[in-house]
């Protein structure tokens, strides 16, 4: 049965018009995300201002702190407030640098993030150069030679490397090959001024160790989705074509298998950008991950309010991208009747 | 006479399957010989073997099955003995398949047209302009609408009888010796299957092609092969020339499935209405499905209604169910017009329409046991448990022709004709005066299928129940029926008596129905192929 469609100058592109309703879907999830994070913040035990100024601060110190900052506003205020700077580019000033000294040597939020958020974006971009063209082409190769020597030993290989804690296979990584073998650095410590060659051999020990950490899921993911598509009529039609098991697999199964594989990639790149705490602690990479945790201890509200937000928009936006791949590669979706 | 005559000589050919930890025979030592251009028809119930046998005579096997035996000869080439290199370069050029379900087997990813011709350019028969305007060539043979166009889309922007028309252009594409025909009409509606009827035939006469078609259906068969084997359990029961099988087959089980088209009951007209179905429009969504449909189903009386996939046939029976609510009109039953809505149904009107669906295989839940799947309703319609519960369990388990050993089996141990026995004594035991039956014996062997057809006739007589049978079969309408409704987009084109909706004159949509119906004449293709001129 056929609706009527209506066409016009207004009508978009399907694909398009899901695209942008899925955009909206996930600036009203940032919207929820973010009251759940002030409010989570808020129920954060202790009061800020004797966190922030110490044990030793008298009564009307803290008093005034927390008038400066605005924290005897009520919390709906504080949240318009805060939301508000954010949608407009502003994330606020971190609570720290007010010592009781009087003098103010505190930073904006986005003074003290950027930097950081640089060297995360930039590890998880390392590994995900790495991880991603390395667990596809085990997966493919893999799903090709299934149930072969190959096929079993990839994956007993990656499900060992996913079965150790990341701080382990950080510290065996760092006693092979920075201890035993010193080929790279143990600690990796960047500087802005670096040259990109410098920050790659400076970061390549934690991006490793990251790569074994994710490798092995979407390894298996983009062997099962393969493999779960050659039981399909079209996959026997291929092959009574006479076509080579090579070109069953890449040219007849691949193409529609790439939804639930760019899924699971989406979710492990998410992981690399929000997850990587323990990493950057054992290799000392300065990335946002220490720094939320540092600003949680010290309850420098904005800074932990800002890394957050990042985190739900990383993990939206990734996951955004992982339905429009699933979109452009569905002929179902992309060429309608 | 020497092998050279025979395209494919296939000699004591043995395939095997793994299940249950062991390699069981499918196919048990099958001759088969095909000469140039002859069209071999290879029929048989599901489980005959007849797929595997068509598919290792190209010498390949699905996973989990081998050839374990025997050999076969294709133009000087022993398929069993190949290499698989050597087979790929037959495969899709000397040797090509056409496979049941075209929707299923064209890869969605690809446009038809990228399809058709992969071969051809591949093995560099042709190159790929000359491949691409051969294929338009191809689908204007094929009778496809917009030849030049129709390959720049994807499968799923085609529809289904067209698609099977596409494949049988990208099966000839490489104007390959010998063609393997696996169903390829059995998914399609009976109007749509003799325009592809009309065009596979054709083609294979216009290139001279040899092929072997596959299919459950005798009246299908005689249209398009010169020569009949019969199979049954792996094994050939007879092969003879088509005219020659038709006329006198040789052996019992051939005779067998001619059965079901001999099947036959006088109508008998009645008054008493149980179920009416008055002015009735229905919606899914914005898209309205159903046109003003009235239907009358008089107590103990069958009322077929057939028409083509999205006539409305099924929604009809949703809207009966209550699962879909009529956007307007009514559904009356013994005179009082029933809740539209499902949840406001009462017990006892829920217990007096009963159902019973297509694929009894999921109709089921396959973690409960028969006694489970018939108990239940007994319990919640009538109160009845433990001791009385199984009694009444096992009488039931009787009236269907089967007995209490049946009682603690699971679904997946019964075959398909018993499912569907074990979902009818579901519906017995609510005790219902109305059973909407929605095809359910379409996915039903010939000789199944008439044993399920008896036994409902059989427990209508002595329960005196109304039978609304949905089906696109006329072949059971013809028949089951007292009745027969034939609905068409939605409306009902025709309504009465089935000796009336039968004999001409007939409005001109149940005309068209009637006469796309294969007849086991074997020059009933060529008459319509000839009316048409």
């Amino acid at each position: 049965m056929r609706t009527a469609r209506v066409e016009g100058p207004l009508s978009l592109h399907p694909v398009l018009a899901t695209i942008l309703k899925r955009l909206g879907l996930g600036l009203i999830t940032l919207f929820f995300v973010s009251i759940i994070i002030f409010s989570s913040i808020n129920l954060l035990p202790g009061d800020f201002g004797e966190a922030v100024l110490g044990q030793a601060a008298t009564e009307e110190t803290v008093a005034a702190f927390r008038r400066e900052l605005g924290l005897d506003q009520p919390a709906v205020v504080r949240y318009f407030d805060w939301i508000g700077g954010v949608v407009q580019g502003d994330l606020g000033t971190s609570f720290s640098g007010r010592a009781s000294s009087g003098i103010d040597r505190s930073r904006s939020v986005a003074e003290l993030i950027g930097p950081r958020l640089e060297n995360t974006l930039f590890l998880a971009a390392l590994t995900a150069v790495i991880a991603v063209p390395l667990a596809l082409f085990l997966g493919i190769t893999a799903a090709l030679w299934r149930n072969t020597w190959y096929d079993k030993s990839a994956s007993v290989t990656t499900l060992t490397t996913i079965s150790f804690p990341e701080f382990f296979v950080a510290y065996i990584l760092i006693l092979l090959l920075g201890t035993l073998w010193p080929v790279f650095p143990s600690l990796a410590n960047v500087q802005e001024d670096m040259t990109l060659g410098q920050r790659v051999y400076a970061s390549i020990l934690p991006a490793l160790t990251l790569t074994l950490v994710i490798v092995a899921h979407m390894m298996r993911m983009t062997r099962a989705a393969i493999i779960n598509l050659l039981a399909s009529p079209y996959i026997e039609m291929a092959r009574l074509k006479g076509e080579s098991p090579r070109r069953v697999i890449l040219k007849h199964a691949l193409p529609n298998a790439w939804a639930p594989i760019a899924t699971v990639i989406a979710f492990n790149l998410a992981y690399l950008v929000v997850g990587v705490v323990v990493v950057e602690v054992v290799f000392v990479y300065p990335g946002v991950g220490q720094l939320m945790v540092d600003a949680v201890s010290s309850r420098d509200i904005p800074v932990v309010q800002a890394c957050a937000l990042f985190f739900a928009s990383a993990y939206i936006l990734l996951n955004l991208l992982a339905d429009v791949i699933g979109i452009v590669t569905n002929p179902r979706l992309l060429h309608p009747k | 006479m020497s092998n050279d005559d025979y395209l494919l000589d296939v000699r004591g050919l043995k395939v095997e399957g793994w299940a249950d930890e062991k390699w069981n025979p499918i196919v048990k030592g099958v001759d088969l010989q095909l000469k140039a251009g002859q069209v071999m028809g290879l029929i048989g119930e599901s489980g005959a073997g007849k797929s595997t046998l068509g598919l290792a005579a190209m010498g390949f096997t699905k996973d989990g099955c081998r050839i374990s035996g025997g050999s076969a000869m294709f133009d000087g080439i022993d398929l069993v003995k190949a290499t698989d290199e050597e087979k790929r370069r037959l495969w899709g050029t000397q040797l090509t398949y056409v496979a049941q379900s075209a929707a299923a087997s064209f890869n969605p990813a690809h446009r038809l047209v990228e399809q058709t011709v992969a071969t051809t350019v591949r093995e560099g028969i042709s190159p790929m302009s000359a491949a691409v305007a051969d294929a338009k060539e191809l689908y204007a043979a094929l009778q496809l609408p917009n030849p030049e166009t129709i390959g720049e889309r994807y499968p799923h922007q085609v529809s289904g009888g067209q698609l099977q028309r596409v494949m049988t252009a990208m099966a000839m594409a490489p104007r390959p010796k010998l063609i393997v025909f696996d169903e390829p009409t059995t998914a399609l509606d009976v109007t749509t299957q003799v325009e592809v009827l009309l065009s596979m035939r054709k083609a294979v006469r216009d290139f001279n092609t040899a092929a072997i078609y596959i299919t459950h259906d005798l009246a299908v068969v005689a249209q398009m092969a010169d020569v009949i084997k019969v199979l049954r359990y792996g094994e050939e029961v007879e092969e003879a020339e088509t005219r020659q099988m038709l006329a006198e087959p040789k052996e019992d089980y051939t005779r067998s499935l001619w059965s079901v088209r001999m099947l036959g009951k006088e109508p008998k007209a009645s008054d008493d209405i149980v179920l009416e179905i008055d002015g009735v429009d229905a919606a899914y969504g914005a898209v309205k499905v159903l046109h003003d449909v009235s239907i009358k189903l008089p107590r103990g009386r069958t009322v077929s209604i057939v028409g083509e996939s999205g006539s409305g046939k099924s929604t009809t029976a949703r809207v009966v169910t209550g699962l879909l609510p009529p956007s307007k009109g009514e559904v009356r039953f013994n005179g009082t017009a029933l809740p539209a809505q499902l949840g406001q149904r009462n017990k006892d009107v829920l217990r007096k329409i009963q159902m019973i669906y297509q694929m009894a295989d999921t109709a089921m839940n396959p973690r409960q046991t028969v006694g489970e799947i018939i108990g239940r309703p007994l319990e919640f319609y009538h109160g009845l448990k433990g001791r009385a519960q199984e009694k009444r369990v096992i009488e039931l388990l009787e009236e269907i022709d089967l007995n209490e050993d049946f009682y603690d089996r699971l679904p997946s141990e019964l075959s398909g004709g018993q499912k569907q026995r074990i979902c009818i004594a579901r519906a017995l035991a609510a005790d219902p005066e109305v059973i909407i039956c929605d095809e359910v014996t379409s996915a039903l062997d010939q000789i199944v299928q008439e044993g399920i057809l008896k036994l409902l006739m059989r427990l209508q007589k002595e329960k005196d129940i109304a039978y609304m049978f949905i089906t696109h079969d006329i072949a059971t309408v013809a028949a089951i029926s007292d009745e027969i409704v034939v609905m068409n987009q939605g409306k009902v084109v025709e309504q009465g008596s089935k000796t009336e909706v039968l004999a001409p004159p007939h409005p001109e949509y149940t005309q068209l129905l009637l006469s796309s119906v294969p007849e086991m004449d074997p020059d009933w293709l060529t008459r319509i192929e000839e009316q048409r001129v």
